[in-house]
This record gives structure tokens, sequence and C-alpha cells, in this order.
């Protein structure tokens, strides 16, 4: 009903206007596998949202449907107030081209679970390459950003390093570095430190508090639920392509209210 | 001393207190006896061939050594490596733009692609060298045809643009274009999805991700294969014979024809696309070392 009415109202309805990002009844199948079942979220602006659930449960393609590394079936979801993958013109839906599809990338920071650094780049050109041949800035202004940043996240000393000379730590750290070079207003992070040794998983969480500090509007994909405890400003529990349980995270973690919840804290806690 | 856990008594610590500093190995090797006996029948057989092709009444060595730096046979070993240098350098281009057109999303595109490698690769290149050597047979004159009219703009006999020298370098390029276009297309989907996906999260088109991120990766995968095919290039240049494409081929062929000695010119010709395969093969190792190092650094 609502995607051949044409009206320009009904397309932004229920849009909430101050978050920073907007979900609404997103669905997502791939072939006959329904993913995302109906997906309703707001994050505001600075606000830490931390995203739990079992493996399977449509976390990672949430994560990739608001940077339209995948499209959307049916929904929609507005970041910054831009509404995503598509432009309204005269009461319709028009889908953006992959250039205006790459523009509004530039804006979403990601950090994926294995760091996907460039390999054919030092640290530092990992850093300056959005910047430069994405955003147009000089190489110079780009390279000292870079530099500055590669000192917030603690490696200003492996500036020259390639990737396969780092730790899965650093390398995580660097991508981090990467994603913020282009000036994110919203930063995704899918499981970052779920593919590092376990004596450096502290290192990524510690640069990641930081940025929540600093007033970045964060969705942390994440199995850390102590991480999830202290940094998160709200904890949104999935399970098979809904969201199930939804709160501020000491709440949600230490009085879950839904059996499947207790269910995912039960087995994390015996492991 | 006191043991009570029977499990000690069997670890080397418990065991050093009586053994010497040092333990060397002086076991007797192993006696590689039937690859001695293998090299034996083989430097066996080796020299008797050599010896009968030494001995052959109907070789005449000196021939060979008077054809070697004749001047002919130096232009069109310098027409032969034209051929294999631009043919490679056209093959490279059309292979890396086919290949991308073949992984785009754009189907149109995708169909060229594959319709381009389907018929390039399948046409044996003798076919294809023939075709492009006697385009003149299917169009006389070459230019822009107004359709359903007798006018035809930049009108041009056939023969004139299509050289002998032309038609090898169109066949040789569009075949090799067809080869390298899959090469190319490995070299790419060897670079792990994830930095194309990193690529396009900090706002990278497709086209700018291939360019700076993928095809830089892929290249280290691309290159060792594209020596291999230069080389069977260059040998394929030898087919331009069949056009008169006064190449090395063509030229000792000339030769012979006039002075009979067939076997001679022939050996003339093997000595010198030995000489470069040796040459190109070396830079080809060279090459691969180089690269190799790169990957641990
Ligand atoms: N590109 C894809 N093609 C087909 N199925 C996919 C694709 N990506 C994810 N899926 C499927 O979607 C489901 C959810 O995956 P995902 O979002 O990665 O879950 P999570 O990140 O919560 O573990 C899984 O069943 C997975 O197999
Ligand atoms: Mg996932």
């Amino acid at each position: 009903m609502t995607t051949t009415t044409p009206t320009g109202s009904i397309l932004s309805v229920d849009q909430n206007p101050d978050a920073m990002v907007s979900i609404r009844r997103v669905h997502k199948s791939f072939g006959d596998n329904e993913v995302l079942r109906g997906i309703d979220l707001d994050v505001q602006q600075g606000e830490v949202l931390c995203l739990l659930g079992p493996s399977g449960s449509g976390k990672s393609t949430l994560l990739r449907c608001i940077n339209t590394l995948e499209t959307i079936d049916e929904g929609r979801i507005w970041v910054d107030g831009d509404l995503i993958g598509y432009r309204e013109r005269a009461g319709r839906l028009r889908a953006l081209n992959a250039k205006e599809m790459a523009a509004q990338r530039r804006h979403i920071g990601m950090v994926f679970q294995r760091f996907n650094l460039f390999a054919n780049m030092t640290a530092v050109e990992n850093v300056m390459e959005a910047p430069v041949h994405v955003a147009g800035s000089k190489r110079a202004q780009a390279r000292a950003k870079a530099l500055e940043l590669l000192d917030r996240v603690g490696l200003s000393s492996h500036a020259n390093h390639y990737p396969a000379q780092l730790s899965g730590g650093q390398q995580q750290r660097v991508a981090i570095a990467r994603a913020l070079a282009m000036e994110p207003r919203l930063m995704l992070f899918d499981e970052p430190t779920s593919a590092l040794d376990p004596e450096l998983v502290g290192e990524v969480l510690e640069v990641m508090r930081g940025l929540a500090q600093s007033g970045m509007t964060m969705i942390v994909v994440t199995h850390e639920i102590a991480f999830a405890r202290d940094v998160g400003d709200s904890l949104v529990f999935m399970a098979e392509g809904r969201v199930v349980e939804t709160g501020h995270p000491r709440e949600v973690i230490d009085n879950p209210k839904t059996d499947r919840m207790r269910q995912f804290l039960a087995v994390r806690n015996a492991v | 001393m006191t043991m009570t856990d029977p499990a000690m008594a069997a670890t080397p610590r418990a065991a050093n207190d009586s053994l010497p500093e040092r333990l060397p190995i002086n076991a007797v090797p192993v006696r590689h006896w039937k690859q001695w006996i293998a090299a034996a029948i083989l430097i066996v057989l080796l020299a008797a061939t050599l010896l009968s092709l030494a001995t052959n009444d109907n070789i005449h060595y000196p021939t060979i050594g008077e054809y070697l730096f004749n001047p002919s046979i130096l232009k069109g070993l310098g027409v032969t490596f034209q051929l294999a240098i631009i043919a490679m350098l056209a093959g490279i281009v059309i292979g890396i733009l086919v290949a991308v057109a073949r992984m785009s999303t754009n189907r149109v595109l995708n169909a060229v692609a594959e319709g381009y490698i389907w018929l390039f690769r399948g046409v044996p290149l003798l076919v294809q060298l023939l075709l492009f050597g006697n385009f003149a047979l299917l169009a006389p004159e070459l230019g822009i045809a107004i359709p359903f009219t007798d006018t035809v703009l930049l009108g041009v006999d056939t023969n004139k643009v299509i050289t002998p020298f032309m038609a090898a370098i169109l066949a040789l390029s569009l075949h090799e274009g067809a080869y390298m276009a899959e090469v190319v297309r490995g070299g790419i989907l060897a670079v792990d999805k994830g930095q194309s996906e990193a690529a396009t999260a900090v706002g990278m088109t497709r086209g700018l991700a291939m360019r700076r991120i993928v095809l830089p990766q892929a290249l280290r995968v691309i290159i060792p294969p594209t020596g291999n095919q230069f080389i069977t290039l260059l040998k394929a240049t030898a087919l331009v014979a069949v056009i008169a494409g006064h190449d090395l081929m063509s030229t000792a062929q000339n030769i012979s024809a006039q002075n009979y000695r067939t076997i001679e010119l022939l050996l003339v010709a093997s000595v010198w696309y030995l000489a470069i395969v040796s040459i190109l093969s070396f830079l080809q190792r060279m090459l691969e070392r180089r690269l190799s190092r790169g990957v641990e650094r």
C-alpha cells in the first residue's frame, strides 16, 4: 500500500527527524531466505548502540544495508536525515546511481571483522587513500591528517608498515583510522574483535571506547558483553531477523525479558 | 636420585646426565642407484643422437653458420620481435578491458566480453591470420558506408591498410587479448573480496576500487602467466609466414625456397627462437623472484 501511494509525506512518515539513524520496517531476503524481517531502530546523535545476537541473525546484513553494500527489499533507512539508496522526486522513490551511492557511503565509516586493510599499501597510505582519491584532498594535507589519526590509535610508529607486518590488533586500529579519515557521521563496526587473539582485543576496544567518549555515533555488532555493558548507551538483541529486545545495556543484560536473550547470555557466560 | 613417576624415566631430561654434549648423526645415506642407471641410459641415448646429427651428410653445417647472422634473417628477427611486443602490449590492454567488462554488472558488456573470448580463443590462430591476411577478399574497400546508398566516406583500398604486418598485428593482438582476458580475470578473482568491499565502504566507485586496490594486487598473480603468454606468442609469430609477414620464419622460408637448404634454415630459425625464449625465461624467473619477495615484506 505504501509503495504505490504517490504522496511525499508517506515516504517519510514516522521518520525520527532528530535521529542520526532511523530504520523503518526494513526487509531483506537472499533468495528464499528472509534475513531481515521488519527492522525498526533509531540511533541518536552520539549514541553507542551495541547489536547482539546469535550467528546468522542478520546483524552483518543490517550494517551492510545501512551503508548500501546490500540493497534492501522493503522499508526505509535514513542517515543524518538522508534517505539511503533512494531519492524522492515527484512523490516517487528513484534509485540512486552508483556514483550517488558511493557519495553517501563516504560519510558512513565501516570496520570489518577481518580488517580488510588495502594489502598493497602501508598503514599511512591506507588512511590517506580515500581522502586523496575520493574526497580530492591534497596529498601532503591528507598525509598529515593520516599521521595524526594513526597517532590517535597509538600507531604513529607503524605508519610505514604494510598490513602483513602488523598484528591483528594493529591492523584493526589502522582500519578504524582509515574509516575516520573520511570524517564519518556514523561508524559501523561488524564484530571488530572477533578475529583477534584474546590478548589483542583490549587495545581495539580501548580505541573504540575513546571514540565513543569523543561523541561519535556508533553501531557496534559485538560479542563482548562487558564492552556493551560499559560503553554502550543502548543494546539491541536480534534473533532470526527481528529485534527481540532493546533497552539500556545494563538492564537488558542483567534482566533479560525474553527466553531467547536469556539463552544467548547463558551460552556466552558458559564459555 | 629417586624416580617415583615411571613416565619421568623416559623424558630426555632424565637421560641427560649420561649423554655427551653433542650427538652427531653418522647414518649411511640412501643410495640413489636407480637414478644413476637412468642417467647413464639417457647420456648414451643423447650422445648417439648428437653423433648421428653431427655426422649426417644431409645437414650442411657451414650453411647454418653462414645464415645465422645474415642481414635478412636479422631483419626478420626484428620483425618477429616487433610483432610479439606490439601484440603483447595490445593483448594486455584488451585483456584488462575485456576482463573488467566480463566481471561488470552491465549485461551488455558482459555478453560482448564473453562473445569476444569465445570467438578469438576458439578460432585457431592460423585461421585468424589467413582471414585477416585475406581481408581484401571480404571487403575490397574500407570506409564508412551510408546504409542503403552507394556512398562510401573515406574509402581506401583494403590492401593498403591491412598489409601483411598489420594483418599479423590484428590477428595476434586479438588472439592474445582473449587469452590475457582470462589471465587477468583469474588475477582479479584471486584478490580477496574484502578488499573491494573496504574500498566501496570508504566511498570509492567500482572503477576506482578496481584501479587503485584490486588491479595492483591482481598484478602479482597476473605477471607469471603473462610471461608464459609472451613466450608462447613469440613462437606463434612463426605462423605469420603463411601470409608472408617478413618475420624470422617467413625470411627463413624465402631463403630456403631459393637455395633449397630447407633444414639448415629451419635450424637457423630454431636457434634464434631458442635464444630469445631462453633470455625471456631467464627474465621471467628474475621477475617472479622479485615478486615473491614482495609478499613477505
Ligand atoms: N551475500 C549473501 N548471499 C546469501 N545469503 C547471505 C548473504 N549474506 C548473508 N547471507 C545469509 O543471511 C543470514 C544472516 O547473515 P548475517 O547477516 O551475516 O548474520 P550475522 O552477522 O548475524 O551472523 C545468514 O543465513 C547468511 O547465510
Ligand atoms: Mg556477522
